[in-house]
C-alpha cells in the first residue's frame, strides 16, 4: 500500500461463550486496509461477517472481542469509549448490510432516515440537510430523488431500497465502507448497477471498502485484494486478479467447485476439508 | 413428458389484478432436464406452481397443459399424478415442518399415498440421498442446511417419481454445498430416470444441469435455447445478453450499457 493504511487488524479474537462452549467465531486474523476494495471471502460460518461487525464494536452480547491491534487512524478502537465509537461509527466508518427491508426504518420516510444520518455527524441547518439528501439520493442514480425522499422503505424496489442504504451510509462522508453481502438479495443485473454506483463513489471520495461476500467470481471481478477466510482464520490472501491462481487447496476447492457456463457438464469436484488447514493457517499468520 | 400450451396465471382482481404468466408454451421430453431462467418477478416459479396445481383459488390458471400422461385443467390434479411430479422448494429452512422428525416428514407422502413398507423406503430414500439411518430421528434444526435440502429432495422421490420439479434448489447453500447436491441431483435422474424443470436466476447452475432452457422475463418466455447456445454465450435476444453478461461478473463498462427491459 502506498500510503498509511486507514485501518490495521493484527490478531483479532471473536468467541462466544455458548451452553455448549466456546465457540472461536474469529482466531487470528491480521489485515490493513488502505484507500482500495478488499474482499474478504468464505462460506457460511467462516467468521467473515464477524470480522466485519467488530471492527465497528457491534459483536452481539456474550461475545468477547480481543486484538493485540485495532486501529482506525491511530484510534484504538477496542479501548475507544462509547462516544467516540458513536463518532466514528457512521461518521468515518460505515456499514452496509445485506437486507434493505430489515435495516431501513420501516417507519420512517427514506429522506428523514438519510438526514438523520447526516445530521448525527454534521452541525448543520435542516435545510442543508435536506438539500444534501436529494444530491445523494440522485448520486446513487435514483432517478426521482423528490418522490423517493417521501416515500417508506416498503414503497420502493429492492435495488432501490440498497442505493438508499448506500446513500445513507455514504452522506457522513466516511472514510471505510463495510458491506457485508451488500448486493446478495438482488438479481445480477440490478446487483452490478448497486456496485457501480458503489465503486464510482469509493474512488470519487477515495474511501476504502472492506466487501464481504461468499461469491467468489463477485469479489474477483470487483475488488483489488481478496482474503479468503475459513474456520475463522484467513487462510489466503492474494490480489484479485490473481485469484485464479490461487494456491491454497481450500480456495482451489472452493473455485473449482462452481458450476460454470463453459465447463464440462460432469459430475463437478467436492471440496474435501482438511483438518491441517486450520492448524496451518496458524503458522502463516 | 410435459407439454403446455399458452399457459396464463392471473392473481388478484381490479387495480390489484397481476397477470404473472401471461402465453407461455414448454415442451419437454422424457429424462430431459430443463431449465426456466429468469430473475425474480419473472413468473418462473409461478409455472412450476401452476403445473403442479398449487395455485387453487389462489390465481386464475388457464391454458393447456399436459404431464406424466396426464391431460391437466385448472387447478384439479389426480392422486396418480400428485405421486409421479413432485418439488423441491429453495429454502430448506422453510419447507421442512419444524416439529416433525426426518422419519415423519419422508414417511408423510409415503402414507398419503398409500405405499407398502413405508420405514424400508424411508431408510433406502436417505441411503439414496447420501444420509445414514441416523438422521432418521433428528429434527431440521439439528442438521445442516446441505442436509435438509438432502431430506426435501428424499422427500421427494419416497413416491417413485416421474418428474421432479426443482425450485431453486441450491441458491439457499454455500458453493461446496451445491456442488454436493447438484452432483445428487445429477445422479438420482440417471439413476431413476427421471424428468426435471429447474428454476433457477443462475445461468451457470442452469448450463451445467440443464439440456435446454426458457429464459422469462415478466410473465413471457423471451427466448428458448439449446444449452449449447448458452454454453457458447451466443443468446440471441438482447435480454438474455445482458443477463449473460451480468452473470459472469462485475465490469464497470458493461454496466453503463446495460439497457432496462419491460
Amino acid at each position: 500500500m502506498p500510503q498509511a493504511p486507514l485501518l490495521r487488524v493484527e490478531d483479532l479474537q471473536v468467541s462466544y461463550n455458548t451452553p455448549t462452549g466456546l465457540v472461536q467465531a474469529v482466531s487470528g486474523v491480521s489485515f490493513e486496509l488502505g484507500r482500495e476494495k478488499l474482499g474478504i471471502v468464505g462460506e457460511s460460518g467462516s467468521g467473515k461477517s464477524q470480522t466485519g461487525r467488530a471492527i465497528l464494536g457491534l459483536t452481539a452480547p456474550g461475545g468477547r472481542v480481543r486484538a493485540r491491534r485495532l486501529e482506525f487512524d491511530d484510534v484504538d478502537l477496542l479501548r475507544a469509549d462509547a462516544r467516540s465509537m458513536r463518532r466514528i461509527r457512521g461518521g468515518c466508518i460505515s456499514m452496509i448490510m445485506q437486507d434493505p427491508k430489515y435495516s431501513l426504518n420501516p417507519v420512517m420516510t427514506i429522506g428523514a432516515q438519510i438526514e438523520e444520518a447526516f445530521l448525527v455527524h454534521r452541525k448543520t441547518s435542516t435545510s442543508e440537510a435536506r438539500r444534501r439528501t436529494l444530491d445523494m439520493l440522485s448520486a446513487v442514480k435514483i432517478r426521482a430523488p423528490e418522490r423517493v425522499y417521501k416515500a417508506y422503505p416498503h414503497e420502493v424496489s429492492g435495488g432501490m431500497g440498497q442505493r438508499v442504504m448506500i446513500a445513507m451510509m455514504m452522506i457522513p462522508e466516511p472514510d471505510i465502507i463495510i458491506a457485508d453481502e451488500p448486493t446478495s438479495a438482488l438479481d445480477v443485473t440490478v446487483q452490478l448497477q448497486v456496485l457501480a454506483v458503489l465503486d464510482d463513489m469509493l474512488s470519487e471520495h477515495r474511501m476504502g471498502l472492506i466487501f464481504i461476500s461468499h461469491d467468489l467470481n463477485l469479489v474477483a471481478s470487483f475488488c483489488d485484494r481478496i482474503l479468503v477466510m475459513y474456520g475463522g482464520k484467513v487462510v489466503e490472501e492474494c490480489a484479485a486478479a490473481e485469484l485464479e491462481q490461487a494456491r491454497h487447496p481450500y480456495t482451489r476447492g472452493l473455485l473449482n467447485c462452481l458450476p460454470s457456463l463453459d465447463g464440462e457438464q460432469g459430475e463437478l469436484p467436492v471440496l474435501r476439508r482438511d483438518p491441517a488447514w486450520l492448524t496451518a493457517a496458524e503458522g502463516a499468520q | 413428458m410435459i407439454d403446455i400450451r399458452a399457459l396464463d396465471v392471473v392473481f388478484g382482481h381490479g387495480s390489484k389484478l397481476h397477470h404473472a404468466v401471461c402465453d407461455f408454451s414448454m415442451r419437454i421430453e422424457r429424462g430431459q432436464s430443463y431449465g426456466l431462467v429468469g430473475e425474480s418477478g419473472s413468473g418462473k416459479t409461478t409455472v412450476l406452481r401452476a403445473l403442479a396445481g398449487l395455485l387453487d383459488r389462489i390465481a386464475r390458471v388457464s391454458g393447456e397443459m399436459t404431464a406424466a400422461r396426464e391431460s391437466l385443467s385448472g387447478s384439479r390434479r389426480s392422486r396418480e399424478f400428485r405421486r409421479r411430479v413432485q418439488m423441491v422448494f429453495q429454502d430448506p429452512y422453510g419447507s421442512l415442518h419444524p416439529r416433525h422428525t426426518v422419519d415423519t416428514i419422508l414417511s408423510e407422502p409415503a402414507r398419503v399415498h398409500r405405499l407398502d413398507r413405508i420405514e424400508d423406503r424411508v431408510v433406502q430414500a436417505l441411503e439414496e440421498v447420501g444420509l445414514d439411518a441416523s438422521f432418521r430421528f433428528r429434527y431440521p434444526h439439528q442438521i445442516s442446511g446441505g442436509q435438509r435440502q438432502r431430506i426435501s429432495v428424499a422427500r421427494a422421490l419416497i413416491t417413485e417419481p416421474e418428474i421432479v420439479l426443482l425450485d431453486e434448489p441450491t441458491s439457499a447453500l454455500d458453493v461446496s454445498v451445491q456442488a454436493e447436491v447438484l452432483n445428487l441431483l445429477m445422479r438420482l435422474k440417471r439413476d431413476h430416470g427421471l424428468t426435471y424443470v429447474l428454476v433457477s436466476h443462475n445461468l451457470a447452475v442452469v448450463a451445467h444441469m440443464c439440456e435446454a432452457l426458457s429464459v422469462m422475463q415478466n410473465g413471457s418466455v423471451v427466448e428458448t435455447m439449446d444449452v449449447q447456445q448458452l454454453r457458447n454465450h451466443a443468446p440471441s435476444m438482447p435480454y438474455t445478453r445482458q443477463l449473460l453478461t451480468a452473470s459472469l461478473g462485475y465490469n464497470r463498462a458493461a454496466i453503463d450499457a446495460f439497457e432496462e427491459f419491460s
